[in-house]
């Protein structure tokens, strides 16, 4: 059960603005500017850090980059072994992805097998010329060799521990928590 | 050898019998009906058996007088030894078997075949029901005389209607001045071809092609008006529909020697049932809708109804585990038909008296034969029936040799505990089967 | 919401819910069949048994193609008869297809009933790909995803179903779904082949076409079935045109923005007149592209999540 005493604070809002701001500063760096960028975002936790990490760019760059969001519910290795019904979401690309230079956003990264099946599903979108991921928080614990190329910062978590990211576009305060 | 049946409840409407009293049998006949028969002592008259049947019921033994017992030709799906086993199990001590046999039941031989087998069976005795056209075509005539010569004890192209009215004619003319009786499968074929179920609100929601009410109803009327010009008499075979209860009743009232059967799967199921599309519930005419059903109740209660029989026709999977529209049709009834009749003694529709008449006086009447009663100095066929006894249908457990029955896993009340025929216990429901 | 039903035999016991659900996640997948590479990876490993008693191109094709994009196998048993002609019965069929372990079979059939035998007898999945004169389960489905595509919802709609209802199982289907999903729907087709007690399903009945069109928002003309009729049921395939085509001159007695469905293959010249099978509200081939993503839909909700 989940109680008061149990949920801990690790990300204030501050802390999480700087992170996408350094974010967005490496990814400009690395890619000598904002050409060729696309920001695809895993449904449904990338979707609003996408879309802050986005306007940052913009703010620094003053060129707002194309962005899409991806379901990867049929991608998933564990479609047919769960024992939840697997429900599915809307992709949304609508751009060619062929030679751009994707980056990938997912707020935690934990076993890796999301973004397994992410890069699954982007490759049958067509051929970028790079995939790199960029994700708030990592927490550890992986079980496939992924690594993040931009992370917000590392927070080594239990197994049985939740990490939530709560960005304020779906209300309440921007916070990360261990639950 | 004696046998003497103590305190039971003898229930025989032929002598207007209901009480609690003793019966002796004596040589295979009724001897006495008396309260109180003394008890031999142990010892001194070791030549009676007696059994004690207090708080049992004992009628005169019930006759099923629309069975299929599949031999000659179809031995897979029961054989006379099998089904008269199941007759007996079933409470009945005789059955009339219909005629769509393979070779068909339309000559001397076949009737005589038909007699050999049930005395090497020697279980429920068998009343062969003959063709009324050569291999049921519906074009020429059967030797009445001659069937009847060799024991054959109704006609009847049971399975086919008589296809028209002329043959009809003829073939009511003809038997009733050789005393015997036609029995009437009401089926206008143009009506039901290709038909699978009762046509209606759930033949329309299950896509199956319909069996309208009327293909019965108007045979029926047919029959019923022959037999009204000519003045002879016809038995109106598995009775399913408001309308043809109506006609009989009608028919009744004006004074024409009509008769009537039902099955009891006609006043316990509704054609709601078909909707598992179980094909143990396929079955000519086919079960109808809530209101036909109430009718048929209703024709059981006021006595328009005369009989009740199982219309018992045995298939094998090979016939019934297949697609519905290609499943034979038939289900099997001796097994289940007494219980199934005593529910209507449970709510009251008939008494226990009725259901006598309606299993044992009326189809003796009606066929001409022997029983129906346990007047003294008649032959000693007698059923003893639990009627408190609830079980539950098992038909892996049937003397049947098939198994098309729907009303399986299905509790029911009452059950024939002893079934004798000719003083002979041919079967006791707690002991091994014969 | 969740599908939680082990098979797919018919829209009678349909939810409202449910339906919504195979229509959007029906709606996602449609966008699958629109990529240059037109398959997931998502039922890698699970079988298909596509068993065809009857023949059918479109429909079996359609399975086929929706078993295919989500990378399931998809085996084809084609039979014109049933095997009970060769003295196998419809259980022997079963025992044997399980013993072949598939995860899902999808069954077409000429008698009412046959799907719900095998859904009785086996563990798998089963899909109604059509039974006899009973039900068309994922036809109504696409119809729907098609009239709510083109309408933006089905509720309050007028639909006017033309034909031989009586023998549709198509038609079957529909009245369960549209009426459940709130359409005023009409059967509409000649006086005989209108089946007894069917105003019980929530449906008006109008032997007119002129009459039955008049404010017809979707008009959908099913196929004449004349194989299917036994004997003289109809005079003759000239009398049924003259009264049950769809023509320019009928179309108009509709409503002006209505649309016209056919499930196909159409009889040209007899219950739809060319140019109108052909014209711009004609969304008969929008009906064969949902189709995929219908069946592809119903896959994926039966296959998921079975451990």
């Amino acid at each position: 059960m989940v109680t008061e005493n149990s949920k801990r604070i690790v990300m204030d809002a501050e802390r999480i603005d700087r992170s996408i701001a350094r974010i967005a500063y490496e990814i400009l760096e690395d890619n000598k500017g904002a050409d060729d960028l696309v920001i695809i975002a895993v449904r449904s936790g990338g979707i609003m850090l996408s879309r802050r990490i986005r306007k940052k760019i913009a703010d620094i760059e003053g060129v707002v980059i194309p962005m899409g969001i991806l379901d990867i519910t049929l991608y998933r290795d564990d479609v047919i072994m769960t024992d939840k019904k697997p429900k599915m979401g809307e992709t949304d690309i609508p751009f060619c992805l062929n030679d751009k230079k994707i980056i990938l956003v997912d707020d935690v990264i934990f076993t890796g097998r999301t973004i397994r099946a992410a890069m699954d599903a982007l490759i049958d979108f067509g051929r970028p010329r790079v995939i790199r991921l960029a994700v708030l928080v990592d927490r550890g614990h992986r079980e496939i060799p992924i690594r993040p190329d931009y992370v917000g910062e590392k927070l080594p978590s239990s197994l049985w521990e939740n990490v939530n990211v709560i960005l304020s576009e779906s209300g309440g305060d921007d916070e990360v928590v261990i639950l | 050898m004696k046998l003497l049946l103590k305190g039971g409840r003898i229930v025989d409407p032929s002598q207007d019998i209901d009480e609690t009293l003793d019966l002796l049998i004596e040589d295979g006949l009724i001897a006495r009906i008396a309260p109180n028969l003394p008890t031999p002592e142990v010892g001194r008259d070791s030549g009676t058996a007696v059994v004690d049947l207090e708080g049992k019921t004992i009628v005169p033994g019930l006759l099923d007088m629309h069975t299929h017992l599949r031999e000659p030709g179809h031995e897979y799906k029961e054989t006379i030894l099998s089904g008269t086993a199941a007759a007996l199990a079933g409470g009945f001590t005789a059955v009339a078997c219909m005629a769509n046999t393979s070779p068909v039941n339309d000559n001397s031989s076949v009737t005589d075949f038909i007699l050999r087998k049930a005395a090497r069976a020697d279980l429920a005795r068998v009343y062969p029901v003959a063709a009324v056209s050569r291999n049921l075509e519906g074009e020429i005539l059967t030797e009445f005389s001659d069937l009847k010569d060799a024991g054959a004890v109704a006609l009847s192209d049971d399975g086919n209607p008589v296809a028209t009215a002329g043959l009809m004619r003829r073939a009511l003319e003809y038997a009733y001045s050789l005393s015997l009786p036609v029995i009437s499968h009401c089926e206008d074929r143009s009506l039901t071809e290709g038909g699978a179920m009762n046509e209606g609100f759930v033949s329309t929601e299950l896509g199956l092609p319909g069996i309208p009410a009327i293909a019965e109803d108007i045979m029926a009327a047919r029959d019923i008006a022959i037999a009204e010009y000519t003045g002879t008499r016809v038995h109106i075979a598995h009775v399913s529909t408001a309308a043809t209860v109506e006609l009989v009743r009608d028919a009744k009232r004006r004074g024409i020697a009509v008769t009537a059967e039902t099955a009891p799967h006609y006043f316990t199921l509704t054609d709601e049932a078909l909707r598992s599309y179980s094909t143990d519930l396929k079955v000519y005419p086919p079960i109808r809708g809530s209101e036909d059903r109430d009718a048929v109740i209703g024709g059981l209660r006021d006595g328009t109804i005369d009989v009740i029989a199982s219309d018992h026709a045995p298939h094998s999977s090979i016939e019934k585990d297949v697609e519905f529209a290609y499943a034979a049709t038939g289900l099997i009834g001796l097994e289940t038909s007494l219980a199934l009749s005593l529910a209507m003694v449970e709510q009251g529709v008939i008494s226990i008296g009725r259901l006598v008449e309606a299993m044992s006086v009326n189809p003796a009447r009606i066929l001409g034969v022997p029983g129906g009663t346990l007047r003294t100095g008649t032959a000693a066929d007698v059923t003893v029936i639990d009627t408190t006894r609830a079980w539950t249908v098992d038909k892996n457990a049937f003397r049947s040799l098939s198994r098309n029955c729907p009303f399986h896993g299905r509790r029911l009340t009452g059950k024939a505990l002893m079934t004798i025929v000719g003083g002979i216990i041919k079967y006791r429901e707690d002991a091994k089967p014969l | 919401m969740e599908l939680t039903r082990k098979d797919i035999l018919g829209l009678s016991d349909f939810s409202v819910d449910e339906i919504n659900l195979v229509l959007d996640t029906a709606e996602s997948f449609r966008e699958i069949s629109t990529r240059t590479i037109k398959k997931v990876p998502t039922l890698r490993g699970i079988t298909v048994i596509n068993l065809f008693y009857e023949a059918s191109t479109r429909t079996h094709t359609s399975f086929e193609i929706a078993a295919k994009r989500l990378s399931a196998d998809a085996i084809n048993i084609s039979t014109s008869t049933s095997s009970v002609t060769k003295g196998e019965t419809l259980a022997d069929t079963a025992k044997t297809l399980e013993a072949m372990s598939p995860d899902i079979i999808v069954i077409r059939h000429a008698c009412a009933g046959a799907p719900h035998i095998l859904a009785r007898l086996l563990g798998q999945s089963i899909i109604n790909a059509g039974d006899g004169s009973h039900e068309h389960p994922t036809q109504a489905l696409l119809d729907m995803l098609t009239i709510r595509q083109k309408k933006g919802t089905i509720e309050g709609l007028k639909v006017v179903l033309v034909g031989d209802i009586m023998n549709s199982r198509v038609a079957r289907s529909n009245m369960y779904g549209l009426t459940r999903m709130g359409a005023r729907v009409t059967v509409c087709g000649p006086a005989m082949l209108i089946p007894r007690g069917v105003e019980g399903m929530g449906v008006t009945v109008e032997t007119n076409m002129q009459k039955a069109l008049q404010d017809a928002d979707v008009v959908m003309m099913l196929r004449m079935q004349f194989e299917r009729q036994q004997g003289a049921v109809f005079p003759s395939v000239r009398e049924y045109a003259r009264l049950f085509c769809l023509t320019v001159p009928m179309l108009k007695e509709a409503k002006e923005d209505a649309i016209v469905m056919h499930p196909g293959p159409i009889n040209r010249g007899i219950e739809i007149a060319p140019e109108v099978a052909d014209g711009f509200r004609s969304v008969i081939l929008d009906q064969v592209t949902n189709g995929v993503a219908v069946r592809m839909a119903l896959l994926y909700l039966l296959a998921g999540g079975r451990q």
